[in-house]
Parts: C-alpha cells; structure tokens; sequence
C-alpha cells in the first residue's frame, strides 16, 4: 500500500488517479499510525517552500517523516514535496527542510540566462546522469513536466537526472531509499506513468 | 531545451464537445472524455476544456467530465469558462484541473487574478484574452467575444501578468475561424510585453501555419487549436514529426 501524506499543500487528484491506474492500492492520510504501516510514501506538494515547511513541523509530520525514512522505507517527494528533502531552501528568506538529502534549494534565476521564462514551465527532457532504479528503463532525453522557479543545487551523489533549461537544473533524485523528482510524473504522460511504476516496485 | 507545446482547446456545452466557426454556429462533435484520451495519446502537451454552458446542470455535467478525464488521462489541464470566483477555481480544481483560465471573470473583477495567484500560485493562473482590432487598435472583448470592453489589449495582458497571471491565452478574434494562420503580430506584440508562457490562439489551418508560428515568434511557447484536430484536418503526431524536421523543439 501506498500513502500520499496529507498536509494541506496541493492537489492529490491527479497523483491518486495516476497511481490508481497503474494498479497501486492508495491511501490518502496524515495519520502517523498509518504513514507507519503504509509500504511507500509520497510526499507531494505545491506552493511556497516556507508555508509547507511550517505545516510539516505543526503537525508533527516531519518527525515521523524522519523516521520513517530512517527506517528504510520508500520515500518520493515530488515538485515541493522533492525540494522539502533537502536541508535548506532560499525561497524568499532561508528556511529548514527536512535535511534527509544533501543540497539546497535556490532560485533558478541565478543559474539560467536572463532571456528564460520564469518558472520554467512545460515540457523538458531528461539527461541522465548515473544509473538509478527511480528512472529504470526511462531513456535519455524522454520529456517531463516541469513547473518551477526554484531548483535543488549541490546534491552531490543523490543527483541522477537533470534537464537543460539555459543551464542545468536538478530534475531526479536518488539516494538509497530517498528519491525525487522536480518535475510532476503524474502529469508527465507515458513517461511519468513508468516512473511511478519503478517507484511502486522498489523493494 | 523546453519543448513547444501543442494544445487541443475542447469546448464543452451540455456534456458534448462543441466548436464554434467566428464564435457562432456550434456543431456537435464528440465526447470530451474520448477526445482527451485520443489526444493524449497522439501526443498532445496539454489540454484545455472551455466550459461553455451557462446552467447548472451543465455545469455539474462539465465537472464530472473533467473529473473523468483526469482519472484517465496524465497531462496538464486546463480549464477555463465561467471563472469568476476563487469558489470557481476550488471547484475545477478538485476535479483535477491543473490550471485554470479566467477571461470575462477577470474583466469584471482584476483582483481575481491576484487573490486565485495567491491561494493557488501564479503558475495555476492564465489569462485568457479575446483579442479584436478595431479601427486599427487591438481590443479586449468580453463574454466569449460578444462584447468590446474598450481596453487595449496589450495593456490588459501586462496588468493580468502583474497582478499575478502565469501564463497568457492569446485569442486572436480576426483570425479565429479563418484558418490561414495565426495572428502573428498580435503575438509578437503580447510576446514583447510579458516575461511568462504565451499560447497562441485563433487562425491555425494547418501544420504549416503552426510551424510559421514557431519559426517568427520563437517566444510562442505553446500552439492552441480546436476544430483543425476534431474533424482530423491536423493530426497531432504528423505536426510534432514536421515540427522536428523543422528543428522546433517538440516531445514525440
């Protein structure tokens, strides 16, 4: 069973029906005693950094976060729910994530020409950077939906895709239990589709 | 690179997929949830859905259409039509929508695009904007075109974008329904004026009008079209190969 974790930011509808379709047994909660049993986790999340981070701290659910993700289990973060794993966000001030991956999270602007729409949104393709089992068998340049103004910066070894926007912008995580991804796969077609599935047989 | 996006626009009245020729003259075309599917699959970017009834039982039939495409079908959507209050947005927004587009609703009442930007970010946010020349000025015109608001166009798209639109549907009238290509030199000036994605609406005939499109105005970010892929005048997966071979940037 799967668990999308509930926390007031953003819309779950699509990422529901997306793991529904592939056959996934969903569980919507912000229970801990549930996050607890579930078999994988999601994190999800749309909006300002600072607001969510707050709301995962109030309701407690960045500790059982941490601790579940201690424990091993599978943990997808997704647009804002990916950039709340890292240790620190520079979205309009400077604020904790839940520090599980190593980098931070700073606005695009800085890295990309002046001339790039900001947030980057639509359709960019995949440039792998090493072998993960979050993107199995998703070849190098497949396309991706992207809506984003900030990036993570400074991910060391847990980067494993990235996507040309002016410059190169962190798309796809990984590190042991602990994966992301910058761009929503539940909007991103086939490709998305297969990405989930890989993180649902994650063992 | 980011890739330009090709966009079928479904407008749904009663449940059914409909098209109007200059805004008049609706034909009946299909079932919305079919059509989705259809176009997702050939290789569409994103779909719009224009809710274009006025009572409540179409409405109600409209949010349960969009609730079924977005069960089945994993692209962005967009929808727009009778958007007037951030109530609105909630309510096609938990029927999976991703974006949602305001036009008359935003004429009526600016600080909408503002309050909607700030509850569900900017990047939920586009303004539609049916555009008219008269005596050789670009117009705004409300209530699905029927009605001239007097502002200037470019003007009205840069105040959206600063009250916090993320994004533009530009619908050129003149051109809309002509089907000889769209109208570039609106585009080009819209283009000129705001820094966020900008959908070309209104004229395209054919690939070739869509490759122009890209080609002129590199700053286009996304192609929008209705009747040219109901009735199968264009098909999708033949106008991203040409648009490739053409070195656009596009997602086969």
């Amino acid at each position: 069973m799967i668990l999308l974790i509930d926390y007031g930011v953003g819309n779950l509808f699509s990422l529901k029906s997306s793991l529904c379709m592939i056959g996934e047994e969903v569980q919507v909660s912000r229970e801990p005693e549930e996050i607890r049993l579930a078999d994988r986790l999601i994190l999800p999340g749309v909006g300002a950094f600072e607001d969510a981070a707050a709301k995962l701290r109030a309701s407690g659910l960045d500790q059982v976060i941490r601790k579940e993700a201690a424990s091993g289990k599978p943990l997808l973060g997704i647009c804002l729910g990916m950039q709340l794993l890292f240790e620190r966000s520079y979205e309009y001030g400077i604020h904790e994530g839940l520090g599980l991956l190593k980098g931070e999270i700073r606005p695009i602007a800085e890295k990309i020409p002046a001339s790039f729409k900001i947030p980057q949104m639509g359709w960019n393709a995949l440039s792998i950077m090493k072998e993960s089992r979050i993107l199995k068998d998703i070849r190098e340049g497949e396309y991706v939906y992207f809506v984003h103004s900030y990036s993570a910066t400074g991910c060391d070894e847990s980067l494993v895709a990235v996507t040309d926007y002016g410059a190169e912008l962190t798309a796809c995580v990984e590190k042991d239990n602990i994966m992301g991804c910058q761009f929503h796969p539940e909007k991103s077609g086939d490709t998305g589709i297969r990405i989930l599935k890989n993180f649902c047989e994650i063992k | 690179m980011i890739a330009k996006r090709i966009i079928p626009c479904l407008d749904v009245k009663d449940g059914r997929v409909v098209k109007g020729v200059n805004f008049h003259h609706l034909e009946d075309v299909a079932s919305p949830v079919d059509l989705a599917r259809k176009y997702s699959a050939e290789g569409a970017d994103e779909l719009v859905f224009y809710d274009i009834t006025a009572s409540a039982e179409g409405r109600r039939l409209f949010t349960d259409i969009l609730k079924e495409t977005a069960r089945q079908v994993f692209i962005p959507l967009t929808v727009g039509g009778g958007i007037r209050t951030t109530e609105d947005f909630d309510r096609v927004l938990k029927c999976g929508a991703d974006k949602v587009s305001v036009n008359s609703g935003a004429i009526a009442d600016p600080s909408l695009i503002g309050k909607a930007a700030r509850l569900y970010g900017n990047q939920c946010v586009v303004l539609s904007a049916d555009v008219k020349r008269v005596d050789g000025v670009f117009r705004v015109f409300a209530k699905g075109g029927r009605e001239n608001t007097g502002m200037e166009a470019i003007e009205w798209i840069r105040r959206g974008v600063g009250e916090g639109a993320g994004e533009v549907v530009v619908n050129s009238m003149d051109t809309d329904g002509v089907k000889n290509g769209f109208d570039l030199e609106l585009l080009e000036k819209v283009c000129g004026a705001v820094k966020v994605p900008v959908i070309a609406s209104g004229g395209a005939g054919s690939i070739r009008d869509f490759i122009e499109l890209f080609r002129k105005i590199p700053d286009v970010d996304a192609g929008l079209a209705a009747s040219i892929f109901h009735y199968g005048e264009v098909a999708i997966r033949e106008l991203k190969a040409e648009m490739k071979e053409n070195r656009i940037e596009v997602r086969l």
